[in-house]
């Protein structure tokens, strides 16, 4: 190989990268490549890792396509961002990965989509334990008018705990991670609809984390609140990415900047680019993504 | 002074070709309009509130007269209703106070769980297209006029009961209490029915999120977060039923007694309602057996208006509770 300079020798590692993703190839990512990638610092997981994979997968509302023909993959303990203007599938395809969007009448889907190499719209899914296991937190804060403890302990009781010792373990454990105990360890027995709107929102977060899930999928998490709520939230983000995988969908660029490590952009319901979140922002190979992100459309 | 402020005054640089000021007569019509106006709105609307006031000031005042010679005592809880007696007639009107509150009682029994459980139905089962058609049909039942029902119930249930269940008598308190409870349903299916589908598309995505089945949804999250809603069509149901008149005159059987054994429901009953409407046409304008029946009539509509209130409250609460103030 001829010597290039640093920045040439990014961009053919990221096209490599690119290539592999939309030939499905199973070759190895070439490691020592990518560390020598200094401004990305970031290493790319193997292919077989990925722990969410969609394949050729739509997604229909009646005739109307939410989303067409997406195939990328998510690996695990990243914040992936799902980015794009209104309407362009993201929700769609982000509720598509827990089949929170069965709810809807007439929908249908094509291809296929995959969580833990399952294809999660085949018939035998068991749909309790795939929704367990792959958490949700939606754009409004949507607290169960119940007391804070019991909008934590609903997930634990569903899986059949009874016993008050675990539930209470449980319940601070999961407000712990959503870094919300030490406000609220006093008042456990209040409604939740008390709390302000980031704290309610932080308590949907751990009322998602309570059932031990693998993924979190977070719908638009902080477009209800102000930006010191949001602040906390995306430092949250920061820490429960050691333990879980993350997938945001947000309409604010800056924020998917800030706490992702791989970004895909969505128009129109397609997947237009899918890369390291660095570089979406900074070198865009699709001139769409480039116009979106740089602000000219959108 | 002035010449320094009309030199300040600048050319405007936009020409405003309608006035921004109200003329002369702009402004006394506008006057005019808005207090007239409102006061006639006011008129309409008071005729509705007068209507009530007039009701009960009419009705506690021909019951009045019952309390100052008789009292209250032997009315609540004596059970001897003899209205017409010759020499001491005695107005004991706790059998049909117990009637209405029995045969009431037992509707609720029925209607209830039908009720909320047809709302579920209707709000979260069935497809939106077919809840188009099935509600308004449930609401038809609210339109039927009772003595409709009233044939219903004497024609084709009393002999049926009679024939299949053996009672002696097909009029009894099971026979209106049926009727009851399905003219209390439409009412309980709506008022719940509303409030269960405004509890929202949030509520039950983060249940179903966090793995519930639609089971788990509808009683651990769905019902518990309406229910003020669902309390207050409860209690909308049971003043429609405790109101009801022709029904339960028609199908009770109308012997005042209170019910022995309590759980016997072949027994016939007699109701306030009933009452009323049986014996105003044989009184005496002003005798005391027409106050007598005022004054059920007056304990009636305090109970109607306690269960108002109750229900008011509910519907308040539920509204409060869905951030719709």
């Amino acid at each position: 190989m001829p010597k290039r300079n640093n920045n040439d020798m990014v961009i053919s590692v990221v096209k490599s990268i690119k290539d592999k993703y939309d030939t499905s190839e199973l070759e190895m990512i070439d490691m020592e490549k990518i560390e020598q990638t200094e401004p990305y610092n970031s290493t790319l997981p193997e292919k077989s890792l990925s722990i969410i994979k969609a394949d050729d997968f739509s997604f229909y509302y009646g005739s109307k396509a939410g989303v067409k023909n997406i195939s990328m993959e998510i690996y695990p303990f990243m914040v992936t961002a799902i980015i794009g203007p209104s309407g362009c599938g993201k929700s769609t395809f982000l509720r598509s990965i827990n089949r929170i969007n069965d709810l809807i009448p007439n929908i249908h889907v094509e291809g296929k989509l995959f969580v833990n190499n399952q294809d999660i719209y085949s018939r035998q899914i068991n749909l309790v334990n795939l929704r367990q296991q792959v958490g949700m937190v939606f754009q409004k804060p949507n607290p169960f008018p119940k007391s804070i403890f019991d909008n934590v302990a609903y997930g634990p009781r569903l899986q059949g705990i009874k016993k008050r010792s675990v539930l209470q373990q449980t319940v601070e454990e999961s407000l712990q991670s959503a870094a919300l105990w030490d406000e609220v360890k006093d008042d456990l027995k209040k409604s939740a609809l008390a709390l302000s709107g980031g704290q309610q929102q932080r308590l949907c977060i751990a009322r998602a984390l309570s059932t031990r899930p693998k993924v979190l999928l977070m719908d638009e998490p902080c477009s209800a609140l102000d930006p010191i709520a949001t602040s906390k939230i995306e430092d949250l983000i920061e820490t429960l990415k050691n333990d879980y995988t993350i997938v945001i969908v947000t309409h604010n660029m800056q924020q998917a900047a800030r706490v992702s490590e791989m970004a895909a952009f969505f128009c129109l319901g397609e997947l237009i680019e899918y890369d390291l979140t660095t570089k979406i922002f900074s070198n865009p190979s699709n001139k769409q993504t480039e116009d979106y992100v740089t602000g000219r459309f959108g | 002074m002035d010449n320094i402020k009309s030199e300040k005054i600048l050319k405007p640089a936009v020409v405003f070709e309608q006035p921004l000021v109200l003329t002369f007569t702009q402004d006394v019509k506008g006057f005019l309009f808005r207090y007239i106006g409102s006061f006639l709105l006011f008129l309409f609307t008071f005729t509705s509130v007068f209507a009530v006031l007039l009701i009960f000031l009419f009705v506690t005042l021909e019951a009045f007269p019952f309390l100052t010679k008789f009292g209250i005592t032997d009315f609540l809880t004596s059970t001897a209703w003899y209205p017409e007696a010759k020499d001491g007639a005695e107005f004991g009107a706790m059998a049909i106070i117990v009637g209405s509150i029995y045969v009431t009682a037992i509707s609720l029994v029925f209607s209830v769980p039908v009720g909320v459980l047809a709302s579920v139905f209707l709000s979260d089962i069935i497809s939106f297209k077919i809840r188009g058609i099935v509600k308004p049909i449930i609401e038809i039942l609210a339109a039927i006029p009772s003595v409709a029902y009233g044939f219903f119930a004497v024609l084709i249930l009393a002999p049926w009961l009679q024939k299949n269940l053996g009672f002696s008598s097909g009029t009894n308190a099971l026979n209106s209490s049926l009727l009851l409870s399905i003219m209390a349903l439409p009412t309980i299916i709506s008022v719940a029915e509303d409030s269960i589908s405004a509890s929202g598309r949030e509520l039950r995505e983060a249940s179903y999120a966090l793995g519930a089945t639609r089971f788990e949804t509808m009683f651990k999250v769905v019902i518990p977060a309406a229910h003020s809603g669902i309390i207050a069509g409860i209690v909308l149901g049971m003043m429609r039923a405790i109101g009801e008149t022709m029904v339960v005159w028609m199908a009770s059987g109308n012997a005042a007694q209170i019910p022995n054994p309590w759980w016997d429901l072949s027994q016939s009953i007699r109701t306030m309602t009933a009452s009323i409407a049986g014996e105003m046409g044989e009184t005496a304008k002003g005798s005391d057996h027409y106050r007598a029946l005022f004054m059920i009539g007056l304990l009636l509509l305090v109970m109607t208006l306690m269960l108002n209130l109750v229900s008011e409250y509910f519907l308040t609460r539920a509204r409060k509770s869905l951030g719709k103030v």
